[in-house]
């Protein structure tokens, strides 16, 4: 007998397609819109816990340590990214230093953290508790993860202070350039299709 | 039969926004209820109500983009005098000042990317509605430009919760953040949304049914 294909339908034009396996670290796409159906990640769920890993640590450096500071006339003003949010709130800005809080730290930490709750017992065999509901939630909270945007706003904020005081960058800032770096090699590393499928349902 | 030129809607299956796994749509059960029955995420034909949905935010976040232009960004106070900024002015500030890096990925930014959102999001949905059968490709290609970009519109505002951490009492100035920095971070997470609740499947749906 011959073992039939799954399909797969286009989240963009809901074309459907049968699933056959592509080479490795290549890509299915939609033969009428173009989308992205899946790809093949060799070594996914290893290389994305490691990169996991490793942005937790990172993350917590980057957030311990100040990122910038401004120097005038003997007087040193250091940042972290939790100071920024603080002063926000100070001045009655308390949505948007939520919005800032929780785009630039507490979404990236969920991620971070909840994708090695998920991947850590599935590399042992073990099925992690609420395991659906906590993916699906990643999934979501990566979404609103602006960490790369937010490195961006740094630039942006170096340029504009450069011509009144002597901005120093802080070990944060290389640590944070590095965290970007893992934390998209996180989500692109990582096949959902290999998390999905160890829950067994496919498709008829 | 490799070449299937058939959706999953037509065959009566509802496609895992999450997970990719396709379930049969069944009439009986109320179209709210229906869950996927491998991760648990809501499933639908299409997204729910999207059309009415996207609009109501667009008009949201067009509403929100004119505070968010005319209400001053910054406050900055400097021996004793206060001067405030709006997102244009400080354009305009770093153009006069020879800062052009700074001015162009601002205005890009902050006012050229949550307009042209708007107006794509709007031509797309005004074309899906007249059922339009022009380019759907392109017009896909376009709303995942427009869903990838958006993001970084926020820019701004996390430079300006730099600057403000950085410039306080005992420096030359001192920065605070005006009102139009809320209302332009709701545009940008608003314009988000839209992006979220609109489903380009639509686009492909008014070719259906003129293949009929
Ligand atoms: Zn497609
Ligand atoms: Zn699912």
């Amino acid at each position: 007998m011959v073992k039939t294909m799954p399909l797969i339908a286009c989240h963009e034009c809901d074309l459907l397609h049968r699933a056959r396996p592509v080479p490795e670290e290549s890509i299915a796409k939609c033969r009428r819109c173009g989308a992205v159906l899946y790809r093949h990640k060799r070594n996914s769920l290893d290389i994305t816990l490691a990169m996991a890993i490793a942005g937790l640590i990172l993350f917590i450096i980057c957030n311990t340590h100040p990122f910038l500071a401004l120097k005038q006339e003997g007087l040193i003003q250091e940042t972290t990214i939790i100071t920024g949010v603080k002063e926000l709130y100070n001045q009655g800005m308390h949505a948007l230093a939520l919005l800032v809080l929780i785009t630039s730290v507490v979404a990236p930490l969920i991620h971070l953290a909840g994708m090695v709750y998920v991947l850590l017992p599935l590399k042992l065999n073990r099925m992690p508790w609420k395991m659906p509901a906590t993916f699906r939630f990643l999934q979501t909270i990566q979404q609103w993860t602006l960490m790369e945007v937010f490195m961006l706003g740094i630039l942006v904020s170096m340029v504009k202070l450069s011509k009144t005081a002597t901005v120093v960058p802080g070990i944060a800032l290389y640590c944070f350039l590095v965290l970007i770096f893992v934390m998209a090699g996180t989500t692109a590393s990582l096949d959902p299709r290999i998390i999905w499928e160890k829950l067994g349902h496919t498709h008829e | 039969m490799n070449n299937l030129s058939l959706t999953a809607a037509k065959a009566a299956l509802m496609n895992c926004p999450r997970c990719d796994l396709l379930s049969k749509y069944k009439h009986s059960q109320p179209i709210k209820h229906a869950v996927c029955p491998r991760c648990g995420a809501a499933v639908h034909l299409r997204k729910p109500n999207s059309i009415n949905r996207t609009w109501a935010l667009i008009i949201a976040a067009a509403i929100f983009y004119i505070p968010a232009n005319i209400f001053p960004i910054t406050f900055v106070t400097s021996l004793g005098k206060v001067q405030s900024d709006t997102i244009i002015s400080g354009v305009i500030y770093f153009i006069n000042t020879g800062m052009w890096p700074i001015a162009l990925v601002i205005f890009t930014a902050s006012i050229v990317v949550p307009l042209l959102k708007l107006l794509v999001l709007s031509f797309l949905l005004v074309s899906i509605q007249r059922k339009s059968s022009w380019r759907p490709g392109d017009r896909t290609h376009l709303f995942r430009i427009t869903e990838a970009v958006g993001r970084w519109s926020m820019v701004d505002i996390y430079a300006l919760t730099i600057v403000v951490a950085l410039l306080k009492l005992g420096f030359f100035a001192t920065v605070e953040a005006g009102p139009a920095a809320v209302y332009f971070a709701a545009v940008v997470v608003i314009t988000m949304l839209a992006a979220k609740v609109f489903d380009p499947r639509l686009t492909w749906d008014a070719m259906e049914s003129e293949n009929e």
